[in-house]
């Protein structure tokens, strides 16, 4: 087995209440595993979980090979939680330091590790004065402390700019480029496009679709929608001959399925001469995110 | 192991230092001795000790009032506010064992209340060494009062990380901690008069009731103090001082279990929090 995180079949109650329902999922050396979800889905349960703060009710989690929360794996893991809250009245080498001697590895890392994440600049400023985007980095920093086999990343990039963003996943892919395991939570899918090696998507404490975005784009079989304006008065006739959902007066919304979009295509074109405008939308990413997590467990019986 | 104590006891005393604790404990601590010494120096000439043990004495009954109070306000946040602002998962996701967490910061905070101790009390007396006469008793006196008070800023900094840690919460820590001090510094004193009053001589005068105040590590630390001063001017439960049925190191012993009583339940109470 060479997975760095394996979790099995994980459930996790609180108070009768099932955070975690059968999770199963796994994080290779170097992979960059993307967990999405909205509020309240469990991410950070996971977490906490993984880093053994919780307990499962049932399941079991695997982190190198040790138990959560042992020893080996707390050595193995670097955590940056959704919330970053240093001491305000330390420079930010100062909170390395001592990250650093914690995990018992060379001080000498600490300025290195500041300049990977931009800080070397305000590293003997005191914490308190950072913005947020800085004390963010700072985060991301101590999380790389002593090249970590698995990085958990708890909504790392929730209110940073587009700049310090990309910035954020330049660094965590160069981890990972160093054989770190990345498993990161995530409120969207634009978020994490191209910029990790496969998704996992979580809804009401259940797993709903595991793979690449071509993967569950695939799966969910979403239609496009193809959006015609018609001349006036042709619109009608359009609805009687095609269906669809009427917008307005004179617009009308087709969905087709992905192998089908040609035949309807070459139909539309015979009635060239009703059709003021043809727009093509294929389903976006938000879209294929909504499906999986709509997803309930009632509608999977009907 | 070392290394890791070493880490989170430099990052707390680096914490205490910049929040001006361990200046401003010092300069409570001095005015306070500075003022019991300049009334024991207006009294001195009448009475067949030097103002140093009289100072000695006084000092120790309000260092039992003040010195728990700086240790308790000094500690009570430091678990439960770690674990408000998130920082302590921080910690504890890293190899750090917890014991070493709750350890660390014990010591770092002792060390806080130690210092201020001997920079207080250490000028102070060095100041009435100069100005009035001073004997080896006194100076002996005088030690021994620097030494247990550490010992016992110890044990209530051991009680407010073990409250800070039981909570787990920073309002309910304060709370519980004022509750503590209350409790051991004023109310113990008030209900044990209160039953050698109503028992009167007897069995509980002579064999409970002096195991009853060594119980206390406020009361141990004071009993200690003036038990060791044969020409102490005491009063109420103090008056015990000279009628002990064990050896006044007896006092030190019970200071002893306080704080490894603290450590051990601090400690396993440290490994249960869920960051």
């Amino acid at each position: 087995m060479t997975a760095i995180l394996a979790i099995n079949a994980l459930c996790l109650s609180f108070g009768g209440q099932r955070v975690l329902d059968d999770v199963s999922l796994s994080v290779q050396p170097g992979e960059r595993l993307a967990l999405l979800g909205h509020n309240g889905a469990g991410k950070s349960t996971l977490f906490k979980t993984v880093l053994g703060f919780l307990h499962p009710s049932s399941g079991t989690v695997a982190v190198a090979g040790h138990a959560p929360g042992s020893n080996p794996a707390r050595e193995a893991v670097n955590y940056l939680p959704e919330v970053v809250s240093f001491q305000r009245n330390l420079s930010g080498r100062e909170v390395l330091s001592y990250f650093s001697g914690l995990r018992g590895t060379p001080k000498a890392e600490v300025s290195d590790l500041l300049a990977r994440v931009g800080l070397l600049d305000a590293a003997d400023r005191a914490v308190g004065a950072y913005s947020k985007g800085m004390r963010q980095r700072l985060g991301l920093a101590q999380a790389l402390i002593g090249a970590p086999r698995l990085l958990l990343l708890d909504e790392p990039t929730s209110g940073l700019d587009p700049v310090s963003r990309h910035e954020f996943y330049e660094v965590i892919a160069d981890a990972a480029a160093r054989g770190s395991a990345v498993l990161l939570s995530s409120h969207g899918l634009e978020e994490v496009q191209d910029k990790t090696d496969s998704i996992a998507i979580l809804a009401r404490g259940r797993l709903k679709a595991e793979g690449t975005l071509a993967e569950l784009a695939q799966e969910a079989g979403l239609p496009t929608t193809i959006r015609i304006s018609a001349k006036p008065g042709a619109a009608d006739d359009l609805h009687g001959e095609f269906g669809g959902r009427r917008v307005n007066g004179c617009r009308l919304d087709l969905d087709c399925a992905q192998g089908a979009k040609v035949d309807l295509l070459a139909r539309l074109g015979r009635h060239h001469d009703k059709l003021r405008d043809v727009e093509i939308a294929p389903p976006g990413l938000t879209d294929i995110y909504r499906h999986f997590s709509r997803m309930g467990p009632t509608e999977d019986q009907i | 192991m070392s290394t890791r104590i070493g880490t989170v006891f430099g990052q707390e005393l680096r914490q205490a230092r910049r929040n001006l604790w361990v200046i401003l404990a010092t300069a409570v601590l001095g005015l306070f001795a500075l003022a019991l010494a300049l009334f024991g120096a207006g009294q001195g000439s009448g009475l067949k000790v030097d103002v140093l043990t009289l100072t000695a004495v006084s000092l120790a009954t309000l260092s039992v009032y003040l010195i728990p109070l700086i240790a308790l306000l000094m500690s009570y946040d430091s678990i439960s506010g770690e674990v408000e602002r998130g920082s302590l998962a921080l910690t504890f996701a890293t190899p750090v064992r917890r014991w070493e967490v709750f350890v660390g910061k014990l010591l770092a905070q002792t060390v806080a209340v130690c210092v201020a101790i001997l920079i207080a009390f250490g000028t102070v007396g060095f100041l009435i060494g100069f100005l009035a006469e001073i004997s080896r008793d006194g100076v002996l006196a005088w030690l021994r009062l620097m030494l247990s008070a550490g010992g016992l800023g110890a044990i209530f900094v051991g009680i407010g990380l073990m409250l800070s840690a039981l909570t787990g919460r920073t309002a309910r820590a304060a709370a519980a901690a004022v509750g503590v001090w209350l409790l051991l510094v004023v109310l113990y004193d008030v209900a044990l008069l209160g039953a050698i009053m109503a028992a009167g001589e007897g069995i509980f005068a002579t064999h409970v009731f002096p195991w009853l105040v060594i119980a206390n590590p406020a009361d141990a630390f004071r009993l200690y103090n003036l038990a060791m001063i044969d020409a102490a001017p005491v009063a109420g439960i103090d008056g015990l001082s000279q009628t002990l049925p064990f050896p006044p190191v007896a006092a030190l012993a019970a200071l002893g279990l306080w704080l490894v009583a603290t450590i051990a339940i601090g400690s396993a109470r440290t490994k249960r929090i869920v960051p």
